[in-house]
């Protein structure tokens, strides 16, 4: 019983980080409809943020949070500024080929800066178990979950309540309207990048408490598995990257305690393709009908 | 202001109507470049022979061969079909397990030792053409396979689609051997012992081949279909182009050619591993597309044979290449994103033709200077 307890909280874990970055991902694609490929890579950059500051400056765990987030915001502007915004009216194509490059940028540079093995990030707490009734839990699992809920429902409130979620939604539902209205439309998408990179963020620090390394390439799998994620629960739709992200995080974790965890990244994929072919637009989705 | 043409051209510098331009037969045509391509590889092969390529050299100049086929492949789905795949390296890893397995068991069989490959038998040749042909039909299966689903889905939705079917090709090449509980692909550790049959000649002549039948498939009716999809589905569909139809050929014919080059690469370096074939392998492939020119089939593989020979030539810069590659896609996709070469291509033919004709680029400019003007004194 505590097994399978433990057992769940890990998947509930993995798929609260899936969660975060699949978050970005959907937000980017909402608005901009990018896959934006530099995601993952933002997080390797929050991972070597949080390493540099507590392993290196041997500062506070909180301020390695603050400037991580603050870091990935950032990187996370700046591309979009430098990159994506010379090509707003380009063919998609185009756009989605200088992702990759960015992408591909981000991975090169850090083994450069940084060398191509794993660094150790240090543990942010000294408390690893709390106590609940009669279980212990890991207290890093429960933290991810619980930032994770907060995270989502502060970005549901952002994107349906303040001024500038409704900006956004206004912009990704047609740019051209929005800019008649009186909306800047490049402020807005750079005020999403910077959201979404944020909550990229907060998932390197949480994936940093998980697993404790960093590496040029950390940001691959992660990014592509949280795309995954995204494109499941129904890319564009906030509540779809959460219940994507979990799926993820648990269909990984059932097929690791079957001990087939080798095969864990093919079920995953697998599991895309499954519902691409059943439901094209994901769970919950919306069907766009083609303007000719 | 573009320039203005006359709709019904009376032949603008005074030569004759258009219809007595001189052209070349087309059994012509086919001529000279078959005699073109004949001169390249017994140079090619004369020089190998006689020293004057290093073997280092000449092991760079398959691989250039290898990643021309690879990109001009890719090109068929990317440039001409207008899809986005990011699986390339799965059927390239498809092609390449199937091809030296195949080799590896049926020389087992027949008693061929990897000796005779080196020298060169009849039946090591049947064997290696036969292996190509085997990992290219394994290619294809799979790229039938993937592409059935997938090309119901578009754009970014069929680039991931195709990203998760090649993660899968690699996971599956790594532990397979663990279900099926016999040695295929060596998991991890990697396939060994597959004799070197790549040479120039071969991995040339197919780089002939598949530029040749890629070019007489764009320019035949079915090539015309597939341009069709590319520059507006929904218009091709309702002209009567069968999309779905036209879609699967194109991604299979490019997944068989992309196997071809994954059985020539195995020849080449004589061992496989999974880890080979990942996400970088078909990033590097689309970078070589996209540099040269989407459906440019020069472009293709002019920037692989740049690509291949630059990292060998700058192998003391081996950390920046990586990240120059990056930047240089960028400012490609910022600046110039239809690429080099946009979708100009190359033809001796046209060449001569022109000269046949004395129509050169300095004439003809004055020829069209002189069109405008009549047709802009009519106009006002």
């Amino acid at each position: 019983m505590d097994m399978f307890l433990s057992q769940m909280l890990n998947g509930l874990q993995l798929g609260s980080i899936y969660a975060l970055v699949a978050l970005g991902y959907t937000m980017v694609y909402g608005i901009i409809l990018l896959l934006n490929f530099a995601h993952g890579d933002i997080i390797m950059v929050g991972a070597y943020v949080s390493w540099l500051v507590m392993a290196q400056l041997g500062l506070s765990p909180v301020v390695a949070v603050l400037l991580s987030v603050a870091a990935c915001t950032l990187v996370g502007v700046l591309i979009d500024k430098v990159a994506y915004a010379p090509l707003r009216n380009a063919p998609r194509l185009s756009i989605l080929i200088t992702a990759i490059g960015v992408s591909y940028f981000l991975e090169n540079g850090a083994q450069l800066v940084f060398g191509a093995d794993a660094k150790r990030v240090p543990a942010f707490t000294d408390l690893q178990t709390i106590q609940l009734g009669g279980l212990s839990l890991s207290f890093p699992a429960v933290a991810t979950v619980l930032v994770t809920i907060v995270a989502t429902v502060a970005l549901t409130l952002l994107v349906q309540k303040s001024k500038l979620g409704k900006a956004m939604r206004a912009v990704s539902e047609d740019m051209g309207a929005a800019r008649l209205m009186g909306i800047n439309v490049n402020s807005t998408i750079s005020f999403t990048f910077a959201v979404g990179s944020a909550l990229a963020g907060i998932g390197a620090v949480l994936y940093a408490m998980a697993y404790t390394q960093a590496s040029p390439t950390m940001g691959m799998m992660l990014g592509t598995k949280a795309f995954v994620a995204a494109v499941l629960g129904g890319i564009g739709s906030i509540p779809g990257a959460v219940v994507g992200g979990l799926i993820v995080g648990f269909a990984e974790m059932v097929v690791t305690a079957l001990g087939l965890s080798v095969w864990k990244d093919a079920v995953v994929f697998l599991l895309l393709i499954i519902v691409l072919v059943v439901r094209p637009t994901g769970i919950f989705g919306r069907t766009m009908s083609e303007k000719v | 202001m573009t320039e203005k043409r006359p709709i019904i051209s009376a032949g603008g510098r005074g030569q004759g109507a258009p219809d007595a331009r001189r052209t070349l037969p087309m059994p012509v045509r086919y001529a000279i470049n078959a005699v073109l391509v004949l001169v390249i590889l017994v140079v090619g092969e004369l020089m190998i022979d006689g020293g004057a390529i290093t073997r280092y050299q000449s092991t760079v100049l398959e691989q250039v061969g290898i990643y021309i086929i690879l990109a001009v492949s890719l090109n068929i789905a990317t440039g001409y079909l207008g899809q986005l795949p990011l699986g390339h390296a799965g059927f390239m890893s498809v092609g390449a397990y199937g091809c030296s397995i195949f080799v590896i068991h049926m020389s087992e069989a027949l008693g061929v030792g990897a000796r005779d490959f080196v020298t060169g038998t009849p039946v090591t040749a049947a064997l290696v053409l036969g292996g190509l042909i085997v990992g290219g039909i394994c290619a294809a299966v799979a790229g039938l396979i993937i592409g059935i689903p997938a090309l119901r889905l578009k754009g970014d939705y069929l680039a991931i689609i195709t990203l998760a079917f090649a993660e899968i090709i690699r996971v599956v090449m790594l532990n397979i051997d663990g279900v099926l509980g016999i040695e295929l692909t060596g998991g991890a550790a990697g396939l060994t012992g597959i004799p070197s049959y790549s040479s120039f000649l071969l991995v040339f002549g197919c780089v002939a081949l598949v530029c040749f039948l890629t070019h007489t498939m764009m320019k035949s009716r079915h090539g015309r279909a597939i341009l069709a999809i590319r520059d507006n589905e929904i218009a091709a569909e309702a002209t009567g182009v069968n999309t779905t139809y036209y879609k699967t050929l194109a991604f299979v014919v490019s997944a068989f050619f992309a196997g071809v080059a994954g059985g020539l690469y195995a020849g080449c370096i004589g061992v496989l591993q999974p880890a080979y074939f990942g996400f970088m392998k078909s990033i590097e492939i689309l970078v070589m597309v996209v540099l040269g020119g989407m459906g440019s089939m020069l472009g293709s593989a002019l920037s692989a044979t740049v690509l291949t020979i630059l990292p060998e030539a700058l192998r003391a810069f081996s950390e920046y290449r990586m990240i120059a590659y990056a930047v240089v896609l960028i400012l490609v996709m910022i600046f110039r994103p239809q690429g080099l070469l946009g979708s100009y291509d190359f033809s001796l033919s046209r060449v001569i033709e022109r000269v046949m004709n004395r129509d050169f680029p300095w004439t003809r400019r004055a020829a069209r200077a002189d069109a405008g003007k009549e047709v802009g004194d009519d106009g006002r």
